[in-house]
């Protein structure tokens, strides 16, 4: 997907923090990804690695944490947890499904100093 | 987990300390949720001190904001803003110069979103609408401070359609909120009939799907109900309408679809 905008909104993100916040190194942070959300992790870290350089990031650990994808069934109105984008309903087997979670991409939290 | 004494499920490197040692958890909201005090639980000042803080931020949270802006100064003067998805080639520009054709005196205005050239603005302008192009470099997507930029250079009449021609993309436009109304995507019949099962992100994002050069279907084996079937498996609630910007079959229904929008459109803001 576009892994290095992305990075470019998480270090504009942690740039705002840091003046807001007072601090000058992040040592850790934690994304929150979710599973319909088109990133490709791999993409998305090598990216980061790049993007923080010159920041408060540089040489930050990260780490990825999946959210579940959700969807409405049009069949049996249940709101129902599914990996696959094209999974029939666990609950009915029906295949209208309207994806209502699992585009989150967040930043959850930073270890700084 | 605290960094600083190493409490829940992380690990802790080069760190020790005591177990009298103090430290405060604050789970607010958009705060510091976690503050670790020195290594012995002194707190001097100048000493480094590590902290948690809990963000849950939206990575996307500044695009949003300037996507924010754009909406409030489009709904200013009642102006309907489609962003129009696809991939290169489905045929958006000419579906776009025929379909100011048919708005005739209609106020409208365009932005042109590409990596490179004005070749498609100049297509645009050549109709008399205004048009504004935004060359995105090795960008492959606009976003809403690009639309923004570009807003400051239209002019927007009471009840403008503003279109915004996307990077030919069906990937990333899908993640970018622009300010628009909807997401309008544009398929060609050449591409495919399982191009939404392809990229499901955009047509589950669109609200409508426009079948783009059905004159030529005949000649390249094309399903078209499978093609629709395929749309709404990835999103049920869409509207599909078949059109040719070629012959100008189903663009009766196209334009009949932007006005009851617009007209959907004033009566929401007057009605806000």
């Amino acid at each position: 997907m576009h892994e290095m905008a992305l990075c470019e909104g998480i270090r504009g993100i942690i740039q705002d923090q840091a003046r807001a916040q007072n601090f000058s190194r992040v040592r850790r942070l934690r994304l929150e990804i979710g599973r319909f959300a088109g990133v490709q992790k791999e993409a998305l870290a090598f990216a980061f690695d790049v993007v923080m350089r010159g920041s408060e990031a540089e040489g930050a650990e990260l780490e990825m944490l999946d959210l579940p994808g959700r969807a409405v069934c049009y069949d049996c109105e249940a709101e129902v947890e599914i990996d696959d984008r094209f999974a029939p309903c666990p609950r009915c087997g029906g295949g209208k499904l309207m994806p209502t979670g699992g585009s989150e991409m967040r930043i959850l939290d930073m270890e700084v100093t | 987990m605290c960094n600083v004494c190493g409490c829940g499920q992380g690990t802790v490197e080069g760190h020790s300390h005591d177990d009298s040692h103090h430290h405060h958890h604050h789970h607010g909201e958009h705060r510091d949720i976690h503050y670790g005090t020195g290594a012995a639980g002194v707190a001097v000042p100048g000493m480094s001190q590590d902290r948690l803080i809990e963000l849950e931020a939206d990575i996307l949270s500044k695009n949003d904001a300037f996507a924010a802006a754009n909406r409030t100064r489009l709904a200013a003067t009642g102006t309907l803003a489609l962003n129009l998805v696809s991939s290169p080639g489905s045929g958006k520009t000419s579906l776009l110069v025929r379909t100011i054709e048919r708005l005739g005196a209609h106020p409208v205005a365009v932005i042109e979103g590409d990596q490179q050239t004005t070749n498609d603005a100049d297509r645009i302008r050549a109709t008399g609408a205004p048009a504004v192009q935004v060359n995105t470099g090795k960008g492959c997507h606009l976003d809403g401070q690009m639309v923004g930029h570009a807003l400051d250079h239209l002019p927007l009449e009471q009840g403008t359609v503003l279109f915004i021609e996307n990077v030919g993309n069906l990937v990333c436009p899908a993640g970018f909120d622009l300010g628009e109304d909807c997401k309008v995507a544009i398929l060609s019949v050449t591409e495919g009939e399982d191009k939404p099962l392809k990229y499901p992100d955009m047509f589950t994002a669109s609200r409508l799907a426009l079948l783009n050069k059905t004159d030529l279907a005949p000649h390249c084996d094309v399903d078209l109900d499978l093609y629709e079937a395929n749309l709404r498996r990835v999103n049920p609630e869409i509207e599909v309408q078949r059109v040719s910007a070629r012959t100008g079959e189903g663009l009766d229904a196209w334009i009949t679809w932007l006005n009851a929008r617009l007209a959907a459109k004033q009566a929401e803001d007057t009605a806000a």
